[in-house]
């Protein structure tokens, strides 16, 4: 939320005349981009390691290909649409000057680093929210399906929500006093993505043999290692959302830092009492937790608000995972157990935790008062909003592409695995001798 | 006693394996295995397509009564075909050879009751 404020100030600022480059705050930026990017390897190993064998590279693929794909839908088209002024009635912003990034070729923001910095530092969130949705629906949907749905799916759920949420005119950023809190997106990213996750997971129906029979992962250290390169990847999402390098990238690193650690910790404490063993992969999924939920609070709360964040997210997200697993529902990677509940319950729960500071800037925003349940009803609005659109825009999209290309994998199909069927390869084939 | 050795194509492995819990033969051993046989695979290598001399296989070992010998058999073969009925080349082999033992380790019990 912070970034648009600057950029609103940027066309102010190119009035006066051109900002020079702030070194430190630019090499913060690009070090922050590079983060983010390194996620979406992180995340193909995070995911790639939870799936059986013959589904490796094909779960793997759905990253990269996000990666590819998302990185030229955002210069083309997606920043305009995110970061342009306001068209069709606030739906998306658009600006010709952003297409192709062809206007921005020497402009430097009011925030001292070259727009095309945070140009890219953007589209790194745009790329790992499609391949979020991924997980949700692993093992069973057509690779050319995939990714055209990606490629809608950023333009007509991203770039919209991305543009509401952080785009100065956005009227999600205008909600309230001081805008719905969204430091990093968690709604932007995390809810969109896991509740459309959950969509297209209902949408195409449970894998072959799911519940009944055990889908092994097929690899754990890839996933923990993925889990490893998130965390890191954690601080540019959040410590660089704070488009500075000053005080608030120093509380948005501390918060991310704190919330992941008290995540994984109360995930290992949950399951060690709940079922008598501490998994590897809870901690993995007690590090995401933490992480999702600090990701929209990391600029407003101090480290004992992220940590109860980390604390409360795990439970709740514990409970989401159990309570699936006892309505059936096959979300394969639990993107909507991790990444939409984590989401939207940090994205509520950050409002007791928001730092005094902040509320007695929005108390005189508002002119005079403004409480902590004034925040949590617009919390909960911007919330309510990104849940209602992202399924509905999704339910549609899937609704639509399924007219023209299957989505889901014919059984035939599932059961040889997707590395074989759309991919003619294989992931392990070096452990056999061959 | 018998013991039923089949070596098929990975990609019909959950097909066998389904067909073979449909008729009722539960107690299976499966291992990765590469061989060699009438069959030539073209794999793609970066856009090359290469010929790889051993070929990865699915082994299932399923040791049986003699009852239960055509059972398991026909559960294979109609499983493990492909290419409709017609059956393609590389579909894999059955092995067929006595089994002299079999004990079961927790009891200690020999004989076909320990199958």
């Amino acid at each position: 939320m912070l970034p648009l404020l600057l950029l609103a100030g940027m066309k102010e600022a190119l009035a006066l005349g051109p900002v020079s480059c702030d070194t430190g705050v630019t090499a913060w930026m690009l070090t922050s981009t590079a983060l983010v990017l390194l996620m979406i390897p992180g995340l193909a190993m995070f995911y790639g390691g939870l799936v059986r064998s013959k589904n490796v590279l094909g779960t793997v693929m759905h990253s990269f290909a996000a990666m590819g794909i998302i990185s030229v839908l955002w210069v083309a088209v997606g920043y305009a649409m995110c970061f342009g002024p306001n068209v069709a009635g606030g739906w998306f912003g658009w600006d010709s000057a952003y297409f192709f990034l062809k206007g921005i070729d020497t402009r430097v923001m009011e925030a001292g680093i070259p727009e095309y910095v945070f140009s890219m530092f953007q589209g790194k969130f745009a790329i790992i929210t499609p391949a979020l949705i991924a997980g949700a629906f692993a093992e069973r949907v057509s690779f050319k399906a995939y990714c055209l749905f990606i490629a809608l799916w950023s333009l007509f759920v991203y770039n919209p929500l991305c543009h509401w949420v952080w785009a100065s005119d956005g009227f999600l950023f205008n909600l309230g006093a001081r805008g719905a809190i969204d430091f990093a997106g968690g709604t932007v990213v995390h809810i969109s993505a896991g509740v459309s996750g959950l969509v297209v997971a209902l949408f195409l129906g449970s894998r072959r043999g799911y519940p009944y029979q055990v889908i092994r992962p097929n690899n754990l250290v890839i996933t923990m290692l993925g889990a490893g390169l998130l965390w890191v990847g954690w601080f540019g999402f959040n410590a660089g959302s704070s488009i500075s390098s000053g005080l608030s990238t120093a509380q948005a690193l501390v918060a991310t830092q704190v919330a992941a650690a008290a995540g994984a910790m109360t995930w290992l404490i949950i399951e060690s009492y709940h079922q008598g063993k501490a998994t590897a992969l809870g901690f993995a999924s007690g590090i995401l937790a933490g992480l999702v939920a600090v990701t929209p609070a990391a600029g407003v709360v101090q480290p004992y608000g992220a940590m109860a964040l980390g604390i409360l997210a795990s439970c709740v997200c514990y409970l989401a995972i159990q309570l699936k697993n006892k309505m059936g529902y096959d979300d394969s990677l639990d993107a909507f157990g991790i990444h939409g509940v984590g989401g939207i319950a940090g994205a509520l729960l950050l409002t007791f935790f928001i730092r005094p500071s902040w509320m007695k800037e929005a108390s005189e925003a508002a002119g005079g008062m403004w409480t902590t349940l004034q925040q949590l009803g617009v919390q909960a609005l911007a919330v309510g909003i990104a849940i209602a659109y992202s399924a509905a825009m999704t339910l549609l999209l899937v609704f639509l592409l399924n007219k023209v290309i299957p989505l889901r994998s014919s059984g035939e199909d599932e059961m040889a695995g997707l590395d074989r069927t759309y991919h003619g390869e294989r992931g392990y084939g070096m452990l056999n001798p061959s | 006693m018998k013991l039923i050795t089949a070596i098929i194509r990975e990609v019909q492995l959950d097909k066998v394996h389904e067909a073979l819990i449909e008729a009722d033969i539960k107690r299976i051993t499966v291992s990765r295995v590469s061989g060699h046989g009438q069959q030539r695979v073209e794999e793609l290598h970066r856009g090359q397509i290469v010929v790889p001399d051993l070929i990865p296989k699915i082994k299932i070992e399923i040791a049986v009564n003699d009852a239960f010998v055509e059972i398991t058999v026909n559960a294979i073969l109609k499983a493990a075909r492909t290419n409709g009925a017609e059956g393609t080349v590389g579909d894999g082999k059955i092995f067929i050879s006595p089994l002299e033992e079999c004990i079961r380790i927790r009891t200690g019990e020999r004989g076909g009751t320990a199958i």
